[in-house]
């Protein structure tokens, strides 16, 4: 499963650095809300519950974007059918998917942070960075896993664009609310909240269920 | 015709026993919603031989071959692959089906060469196969092409050469021969050609053609069986009233 895992996510890798589809457009949707923030608040600077509200809000809504392009290729040229026909678990294919959901959030939170830092955020963000990456890294886990399920799902129906958000949004609402209660702390200069480690679990918990839940659904949704 | 239909509706060999049978059909039914698209199927074709299925759009013929490539699951009846049931046994014929549909299942944004790595990985194919089959298909000078740049014929031989990647016992083959220039096609006849071992289920509109190269013929009409019988050239007048009149 391993081995056809990797060679599903390398050629996914593969199509979207020739195709620049997904992660060049998540990116610039999430430059494009934070300007659009930065004008909306009139504020020289955010910070706080509002800072980390607004960190948490773009990034769920940019991941909408890669959910709706992760099975683009595999519907529109018949590449699912394809991997459906190899003699391959069908629970790689969500984990190349849920892999390569995660890297497109993480290029997508490298080119991200620094504008959010620098358009909207007013303490400065290095003396929090490690525990923000934590929580970030911990967060797109959930995603992907959460993401790649929502995504095979939505690639089955007629109105994707419209299923694919209808489902992923309310799911990630747990997601929502523990990034940004343990980020407020760090985005008022305070530093590392005390009950970090509680969140970082919380966020663990729920990566590892849509993991697990993923694994077990993920061959059913894909039966016809 | 009916009463052809009941007696040769097999390939079957005297004395051949049933583990002979590459593809058992019995009562297949299929639908699409309120829609029946497959009703009452029932067949059976010997390992090693040909089933050309006839019928007009919307007939079913490609309904048939994706139940029979395990992408659709049958609603009612019972089907045996390569002796396993589906769907219940479906993982066990995935890989032993070479399976050439409407769309030549390649990634646009890939060469030739990197979609059949990538499917050559999934059905654990070493690369000099790969090479081979870029060789047998006469599209090595094209292979670092992005099959987006490549035309529909090249498109389709690269088609062909993913669907034999592991060499499979048994292809299911969607008009294999569309988009194909003649030469094409015979350059194309050794992979997806009749072989000893190979048994092939083609669908096809040119009843002529179908019936020139298989043993046993499939005729549908609205997803109804109205003809399984031996192919028989001569009776090809016959068979286009039946189905497409």
């Amino acid at each position: 499963m391993t081995r056809a895992a990797l060679a599903i996510l390398r050629k996914d890798l593969r199509v979207e650095l020739r195709a620049r589809e997904a992660v060049p457009a998540m990116a610039l949707f999430a430059v494009t809300a934070f300007v659009l923030f930065h004008f909306a608040f009139d504020r020289d600077a955010l910070d706080g519950d509002v800072a980390a509200g607004t960190l948490w809000v773009t990034l769920l809504l940019t991941t909408v974007l890669g959910v709706n392009r992760l099975f683009v290729a595999e519907r529109e040229q018949g590449g699912l059918e394809a991997m459906l026909l190899a003699p391959i678990d069908r629970t790689a294919i969500f984990l190349a998917k849920a892999a390569a959901l995660f890297l497109y959030l993480v290029v997508v939170e490298i080119v991200a942070l620094p504008a959010f830092a620098v358009l909207l955020l007013g303490p400065d963000l290095l003396g929090s960075l490690p525990a923000l990456i934590a929580l970030l890294l911990l967060a797109d886990l959930g995603l992907a896993a959460v993401g790649a399920l929502v995504g095979a799902l939505a690639a089955e129906t007629r109105a994707r664009e419209v299923i694919g958000p209808l489902l992923l949004l309310p799911l990630v609402v747990p997601l929502a609310i523990a990034g940004a209660q343990a980020t407020e702390p760090l985005f008022t200069g305070a530093g590392a909240p005390e009950d970090l480690g509680r969140w970082l679990g919380l966020m663990g918990l729920y990566a590892t269920i849509f993991v697990l839940l993923s694994v077990a659904l993920f061959d059913f949704l894909l039966e016809d | 015709m009916v009463a052809r239909e009941a007696a040769a509706a097999s390939t079957e060999p005297e004395g051949a026993t049933v583990g002979s049978y590459a593809i058992e059909l019995d009562g297949l039914e299929r639908d699409y919603g309120e829609r029946v698209a497959l009703d009452g199927i029932s067949l059976q074709l010997e390992a090693g031989a040909t089933l050309a299925v006839l019928g007009a759009n919307g007939a079913g013929k490609s309904t048939l071959l994706r139940v029979l490539a395990t992408l659709l699951r049958p609603h009612r009846g019972t089907v045996r692959v390569l002796g396993s049931t589906l769907p219940d046994e479906a993982i066990s014929v995935r890989g032993r089906i070479g399976y050439i549909g409407h769309e030549p299942l390649l990634y646009r944004d890939l060469t030739g060469r990197e979609n059949l790595r990538f499917h050559a990985r999934l059905h654990r194919v070493g690369p000099e196969r790969v090479e081979e089959l870029l060789a047998a298909v006469g599209m090595v000078g094209r292979a670092s092409q992005p099959v987006a740049e490549l035309s529909k014929g090249m498109s389709q031989r690269l088609a062909v050469a993913r669907a034999v990647l592991a060499d499979p016992p048994l292809l299911l083959l969607d008009e294999p021969r569309a988009n194909l220039d003649p030469a094409a096609a015979d350059l194309l006849e050794p992979l997806i050609g009749r072989a000893p071992g190979r048994t092939r289920v083609i669908v096809t509109h040119d009843i002529e053609a179908g019936l020139a190269e298989s043993d046993l013929v499939l005729g549908l009409r609205a997803g109804r069986q109205v003809y399984c019988g031996a192919a028989v050239p001569a009776e090809a007048p016959e068979l286009a009233r039946a189905l497409f009149l």
